[in-house]
């Protein structure tokens, strides 16, 4: 099965637990303004791959993984290539290779069982999922990625029904995802999932903007300023992480 | 040889009746599996010494780089009488010359380098000295310089070979200091007195001359280290008798290495687990705590982060940073499987903490993944707070050199008190590629330095062509660079000879002849260009190829792509193959190495534009290191590429320096300290040999350089290719080459 590729990095040591080979796909729909990734977004773009081709391109690189790490399908949006996904990482998992998905699970749907169906055999071969929720309220989300967040937050409960480990990451941007209100309202709800293994704030940080320049779209961004220690301090703590 | 009183406790017999440190070793050691809890804070007397050395750092660094210079007194082991930093609280003692940080006056190397080394610091050296050691006395630059020929002169001149030791001393051999404490200096006198006796069978050849004549030369420098061990108030005639006497009797031992040579590598080897030896039993005895095993440990450092050589600028610019490798191993594993990690390999690497980063000693973790857990995540540990240790593994190693080697330059290994090494320069494989396209002509200078060949006229360069053209001037280089290091090292043994140090080594010495190559992925990328790209030849009115046009894209070296890292592993086996062909001064061993310290910015001045896109005087890729933006895939893939070269074609090493982004190993330092054990654990069980690890980032690198005189950034210390240096005390030019090369971080 052939699934399209934005790019591979080798050396992941911040995309799941321990050292990771991780695989972008390509293709996203959301449109997340601090996207550091634009270019991932076009869904006919990217490089052909073959499951197999990149199942041995990534154990090459076995030696390093150790007890905890291994392989981190990251985006792009992972879902929107759900089979090919699958095949992957079935075969990834016939290597023993620990698996894991990072996912704003923008596709997911909950309304279809069809969907569901082929949902649930993807994370029989998945060790762990790391879930991005943008904003806590579907609102913002709209603002800030042009979807609302329903499907998501229903992504979460699913994950959690069905007894799956996740990680929950949300990317701290001022102005725009800090407010009080929120950060205590996210915690409230990552508080009511028990397989959360661990809950992330990742300080915003603008490494991408000369991709947005590079592809002409406006970055609406402009001035803001990375998250200091402090604010990502306090965020914790209203997150009720600390 | 009867039981002595200071050997009370030590086990094993053949160490008794020979020298053998290695047996003692094997026989005495207390393998350690726990982690770095029972690791002690630096004492006052330690805290108070490096602060008032910081001070005279800060001096030196105020004077433009040198504190203070002998000018009366040529370095001998008599010359001084005792020097101290500060006696009352000095638990080691000894210095290099009256004064600490003062830089002694060397002449055997050459009288005119030692002169300018003082001339350049505003330093007269007394006139006498000129008319002695040029009228009275030759020098081994002088010897040199008499045999050269005129094509050496012009290799030497375009650069094509460049680093050679004719001008100072040729280093890198690692004498067995830790004789001096086991054996005390009367029973290696002995022993060296029956080596004379039994030299030759009275016809008197050359070689039998010469070892007599160096017997009685290392006789007379052990009995010199006596009288220079007294000026301290110590006996050192007989063995060391606790844990505080082995570590000085040992220092004395590597003192009198530094007081007369002035080697671009002076190593101290490997004399953790030995020393432990000493300290655990003294511990046992009730008469050392652990406070003051870490603190004559922290003060043994403390002796090495202050030695010092005159130099010439030239020389500063190949090797940037003052450095004088005084190279340090720790752990490593034993031929009976069991690991050498003992509590003293912690209590070294501790002493970056105790006192904070140093480049020197250059501590070197003999790695392997069977090693603890606790002792490689601590080593990480420090590699992540400190970017001051360098890794080498010792799987590849061990089978070669046994399991008492020491690392005798940057990385090279050599079996401790058994060997020594001819060591010199690297050859330019980059700038022999051009000469296979130009005809031997300079595309420098446009001197005809190689062979007059048929230079390449094509518009567009030939992948076989190319190759048998480049085949030939290989050939020719291997066989100038192997005549010239002959020349040296023979010069060497008979002007600048290392009697101190070879009193510590076996009489019946094995020899290694260690080149060096330089330009490696240069070449290497430039080759898949021509043979994957179109690699268009863009020649000046005379017909001299200056630049190159490529049209397409090719493979790179460090992508862990087989294409391109097939022509590396190639390309290495080809040219040792050449130097092999060659006879080698004192049938001693031909090895090579990809290793190019700093002079990779030198020696990439000297270079013209290459087939891979590299524009002519940037500087060269370090070491083995891939070519700067080559890398691709990330740092695994680049990791992958270098450990596909086999260490046999390579046995003086292969450098690798790589620098990773804190926030790109890990959230925290224990998760990056484990990142790291997983990185080394994957690369050196692929059978790489060496890996430098920097964790900054280039914002860090770019403040220090914009702000030097910020306090955090005094003792700031990086991984170069093989060794270690503080960021400031680099020139501008090699500091913004750091800045540029790879920083892995991920996007």
């Amino acid at each position: 099965m052939q699934g399209r590729i934005h790019s591979f990095e080798t050396f992941g040591s911040v995309d799941g637990p321990g050292v990771r080979f991780v695989i972008f796909f390509q293709g996203c729909r959301l449109r997340c303004r601090y996207c550091h990734n634009p270019d991932s977004w076009k869904v006919d773009a990217g490089e052909v791959y073959e499951a197999s081709a990149i199942v041995k391109k990534a154990l090459r690189y076995q030696g390093y993984w150790g007890k905890e790490g291994g392989i981190t399908v990251s985006g792009g949006e992972a879902l929107l290539q759900l089979d090919f996904l699958t095949e992957l990482f079935r075969l990834f998992k016939e290597q023993g290779v620990n698996t894991c998905l990072d996912t704003a699970a923008g596709p997911f749907d909950p309304k279809s069982d069809e969907y569901l169906e082929r949902f649930d055999t993807l994370m029989q071969f998945t060790d762990l999922v790391m879930l991005d929720i943008k904003h806590i309220d579907t609102h913002m989300h709209k603002k800030i990625t042009g979807f609302g967040n329903e499907n998501i937050l229903s992504c979460a409960k699913h994950l959690d029904a069905i007894g799956k480990d996740m990680w929950i990451r949300h990317v701290l941007v001022p102005g725009l995802t800090d407010d009080e209100a929120s950060l205590s309202k996210l915690g409230e709800f990552v508080r009511t999932l028990s397989r959360v293994k661990r809950f992330e704030l990742l300080p915003y940080h603008n490494f991408g903007m000369f991709k947005w320049q590079k592809l002409s779209i406006p970055y609406t961004l402009d001035g803001v300023v990375p998250p200091d220690e402090a604010a990502l301090e306090r965020a914790k703590k209203l997150c009720g992480i600390l | 040889m009867q039981t002595r009183e200071q050997w009370r406790g030590f086990r094993g017999t053949h160490w008794l009746s020979d020298i053998n440190v290695r047996d003692f070793i094997q026989n005495n050691y207390t393998a350690y599996d726990g982690d770095e809890s029972f690791l002690e804070g630096p004492t006052d007397a330690t805290s108070k010494l490096w602060n008032k050395l910081q001070d005279l750092q800060k001096q030196e660094r105020a004077k433009s780089g040198v504190l203070d210079m002998e000018t009366e007194v040529v370095s001998t082991l008599t010359a001084y009488g005792a020097g101290y930093l500060d006696k009352e609280l000095e638990k080691v003692v000894g210095l290099q010359t009256d004064k600490p940080l003062k830089r002694a006056f060397m002449p055997f190397g050459g009288i005119k380098m030692a002169e300018e080394a003082c001339q350049t610091y505003g330093y007269t050296p007394n006139p006498k000295f000129h008319k002695i050691f040029t009228e009275y006395h030759k020098t081994h630059n002088q010897g040199v310089f008499d045999a050269y020929t005129p094509e050496i002169r012009a290799a030497r001149k375009n650069k094509i070979i460049t680093g050679l030791p004719d001008t100072y001393g040729r280093g890198r051999i690692v004498g067995d200091y830790r004789r001096v404490a086991l054996y005390g200096i009367d029973y290696l006198i002995a022993m060296k007195k029956a080596d004379l006796a039994n030299c030759g069978c009275g016809a008197m050849t050359d070689d039998i001359i010469r070892q007599r004549e160096e017997l009685a030369d290392q006789i007379r420098a052990l009995g010199d280290m006596k009288i220079m061990a007294q000026a301290y108030g110590f006996d050192i005639s007989a063995p060391a008798n606790n844990a505080r006497e082995a570590v000085q009797w040992l220092y004395f031992g590597y003192l009198a290495a530094i007081k007369t040579q002035n080697g671009a590598a002076m190593s101290v080897g490997r004399v953790s687990t030995f020393l432990d030896i000493y300290i655990e039993r003294d511990l046992k005895e009730g008469t050392l705590t652990e406070a003051e095993a870490q603190e004559l440990i922290d003060q043994l450092v403390m002796k090495f982060r202050m030695v010092k050589f005159a130099r010439i600028p030239s020389y500063n610019q190949l090797f940037s940073g003052d450095p004088v490798w005084a190279t340090l191993e720790v752990a490593g594993l034993g031929q009976d499987g069991r690991h050498m990690v003992t509590k003293n390999d912690f209590r070294f690497l501790h002493t970056l903490e105790n006192m904070g980063p140093s480049p020197e000693p250059n501590l070197t973790v003999l790695y392997s993944k069977r090693l603890t857990d606790a002792f490689r995540r601590y080593a990480a540990h420090i590699s992540v707070v400190s970017s001051s240790i360098q890794y080498e593994n010792d799987d590849v190693m061990r089978p070669v050199w046994g399991d008492d080697y020491s690392i005798c330059c940057c990385v090279s290994a050599t079996q401790t008190g058994k060997e020594m090494q001819f060591f010199g320069a690297r050859a330019n494989l980059a700038k022999a590629m051009l000469y296979a396209i130009n005809g031997g002509v300079d595309e420098k200078t446009f001197v005809q330095v190689g062979p007059a060949l048929r230079p390449i006229t094509s518009e567009y360069l030939d992948y076989n062509e190319l190759l048998a053209k480049y085949d030939v001037m290989l050939d020719w280089l291997a066989g100038l660079y192997v005549n010239v290091l002959n020349l040296i090292q023979y010069m060497h043994d008979k002007y600048y000879y290392e009697a101190a140090e070879m009193a510590l080594i076996d009489t019946d010495v094995r020899r290694t002849f260690a080149t060096g190559i330089a330009g490696f992925s240069h070449v290497v990328d430039s080759l898949s260009a021509v043979k994957y790209a179109k690699v268009k030849v863009i020649r000046n009115e005379q017909g001299v190829a200056v630049d190159f046009e490529t049209e397409g894209d090719f493979p790179r070296y460090g992508n862990d792509d087989d294409r391109a890292d097939e022509i590396a592993v190639k390309l290495l086996h080809t040219f040792l193959t050449k130097i092999k062909k060659h006879h080698t001064y004192r049938n001693s061993e031909p090895t090579t190495s990809i290793l190019t310290i700093t002079s990779n910015v030198v020696y990439g001045k000297a270079t013209g534009s290459l087939p891979d896109g590299r524009k002519a005087g940037e500087p060269l890729s370090p070491g083995a290191n891939p070519s700067y933006g080559a890398e691709q895939n990330g740092l695994l893939a680049s990791l992958n590429s270098v450990a596909k070269l086999p260490y046999e074609y390579a046995l003086d090493g292969i450098s690798n320096t790589q620098t990773i982004s804190p926030d790109a190993l890990g959230h925290n330092v224990s998760e990056r300290a484990a990142n790291l054990v997983n990185v080394l654990d994957g690369y050196f069980s692929q059978g790489a040999h060496h890996l430098n690890v920097n964790v900054f980032g280039t914002e860090k690198l770019i403040d220090a350089m914009e702000h030097p005189e910020k306090p955090e950034y005094a003792n700031f210390t990086i991984r170069v290719s093989g060794y270690a240096v503080k960021f400031i005390d680099l020139t501008r030019e090699q500091q913004l080459d750091v800045i540029k090369r790879t920083c892995h971080k991920e996007m």
